[in-house]
Order: C-alpha cells, then structure tokens, then sequence
C-alpha cells in the first residue's frame, strides 16, 4: 500500500518506461462536482497483449525476474477501489497502453494526493529521454506542462543539470500550487 | 509564477560551459531502488535527497540514479554506491536523514558508514 496517490503514479509510470515509451502522458484531475480525483497515465510503449492486461492486476504477476510478485498495478487499483472509484487498463500492443484509476475526492479512505510535483520531477529529470505531458487539474484551474517545450528551449542542455533540474523543481512546485489554492488533495 | 523565459536564462548561461561533463567521467554512482518496494517504504526522499545535495556540492564526478528492484525488498530503501577501484557498498533501511549522513561521511568524507550497511549474511528471495 503506498501512502499517497503521487507514489502510485511514480511507480506505475515506470511501466511506461519499461515499456519504451517515447511519451508519456499524465493527467490529475479534481472534480468536486462528479466528487472524483481521477489520474490517466498513457504512453505510447510496446502495449499488452489482452490476456496480459488481465493479468497484470494480479498480485503473483509480474515480468521481472528477481521475486515473484508485483504489487504497482494492483495497490494502484486497489487505492482506487477503497474509495469508491474504479481502475481500468486498456492496451493495444504496439500502441501504447493507458491506465485510468478514479478515485472518490472526498471518500474517507482515499490516500491524499501527496507530492504529485516530486513524482513528475523525478520522473522528468530521471528519464530525460523520454517527453511528458503533465496537466494538473482543480475544477476550471489547471496547469498544463510539456517537456518538449522544455527540450526546446535547451536544447543538448541536460534536464539533470543542477540549476535546469532545480528550475523544473520550482516550476511544477509553484505552478501546482497555484491550481491547487490552499484546496488540498 | 515561474515563466519559460527564465529557463531560456539558464540556457544561455549554460552554453559556454557545454562539452566539459560526460557521464563516462563520473566516478562514482548512487544508485538507488525505484521499484514497488523501494517507493513504498521511502525510496523517493532518499533518491531526492543524494540529489540535493550532490547538486549543492556541485559534485560533477557523482552521479544518482534510479534502479529496480534486486529481490531483497524487506531491506528497502536500498541504496547501492559504486566507485571505481572499490568494492560496492549497499545500504539498506535508508531514510533522507541517513542519506545526508551517508553522503557527508562516504561519499564525502570517504569512509563507509559501516551502521546503515546491509548485514553480513542474508537470505535472498524470499
């Protein structure tokens, strides 16, 4: 079980990149008015055959070979079911594969969001080779950031270079904050 | 609220110093565990906090990175450091307060920080 939303999108997300995805997409979205915290992570990786995407919300399913389990995909779905909310996977191999987990917003047992802005930067800096699309949502406030302006603007310049990674650092902290406006999730 | 112009500043301030790093130059790696495991019991402030702190030191020869999981998941947070000519030194049951101080004695200090480091004997896989 993972104490917040944000490591579930962290872990999950390294599927995606497992997956050789080029591009990833994640979407955070609060919304008082259906009441639900909903989180897409799409990528455009090798994608699942259907009877793997049945598979992998299975606990004693996992690709890797150094143990015999794999919890990313079923503590994501459960977090998602104990507080009224639903998980899906669809996957098309060759395409990509998008996982959609919603939650209730105000459900007692929902996990609060957590660092979502952590999660991105180190999805970010970690695995520059591959493009984000991030959009943060509150209602009618949202915060949209896509790596590819990033990548333009610098050029050959490593996202890990200190003052590049600490710039993504506040960029997602003080944009994130301003969507969220004291409503904390 | 931070704006793409200032990242465009860095950038410029940035190009004279192209070229001068390399990843092959890097001496020494820390390597911490990202998988399910690691992320659950903690590993995001220990990898954000070797981050921090080699960026503030301005370390250009370390290098933190992430990896999966190497099967021995009720140690985690693992953190693995490498250095060339060393034998590797594995950390486990990391924290961001004794990541800080692995870094100030080890990875600056040079000496192995002989309380966080895994037991002698352990059994794997299970």
């Amino acid at each position: 079980m993972m104490p917040e939303i944000s490591l579930n999108v962290l872990d999950v997300a390294e599927n995606s990149v497992r997956a050789k995805a080029t591009r990833i997409e994640i979407l955070v979205t609060a919304d008082t008015k259906s009441d639900t915290l909903t989180i897409v992570i799409a990528d455009n990786g090798c994608g699942m055959s259907q009877e793997m995407v049945e598979r992998v919300t299975d606990p004693f399913f996992t690709t890797r070979k150094t143990r015999r389990v794999g919890l990313g995909v079923p503590f994501f779905k459960m977090a998602a079911e104990m507080s009224g909310g639903s998980f899906r996977i669809e996957s098309t191999v060759g395409v990509g594969t998008t996982v959609t987990a919603v939650f209730g917003l105000t459900h007692m047992d929902r996990m609060p969001l957590g660092d979502m802005a952590s999660t991105m930067h180190q999805l970010i800096t970690m695995h520059e080779e591959i493009s984000y699309r991030y959009l943060y949502r509150y209602d009618d406030d949202a915060f949209e950031l896509d790596t590819d302006e990033f990548r333009a603007i610098l050029g050959d310049v490593s996202f890990a270079e200190p003052e590049v990674s600490s710039y993504i650092k506040e960029y997602l902290a003080e944009n994130s904050a301003e969507v969220t406006a004291g409503r904390a999730i | 609220m931070k704006s793409l112009e200032e990242l465009k500043a860095i950038r410029e301030r940035m190009q004279n110093q192209l070229g001068v790093r390399d990843k092959d130059e890097k001496q020494t790696r820390i390597v911490v565990g990202m998988a399910t495991c690691g992320i659950a019991a903690g590993a995001r402030p220990v990898l954000n906090k070797f981050a921090e702190l080699v960026q503030e030191k301005g370390l250009k020869d370390v290098m933190v990175t992430q990896t999966g999981c190497i099967g021995i998941c009720r140690y985690e947070p693992i953190v693995e450091v490498f250095e060339s000519g060393k034998p590797k030194t594995t950390y486990v049951h990391m924290t961001a307060d004794k990541a800080e101080e692995v870094f100030n004695r080890h990875i600056i200090g040079g000496n192995v920080v002989k309380d966080y480091v895994i037991p002698a004997t352990i059994e794997v896989g299970k």
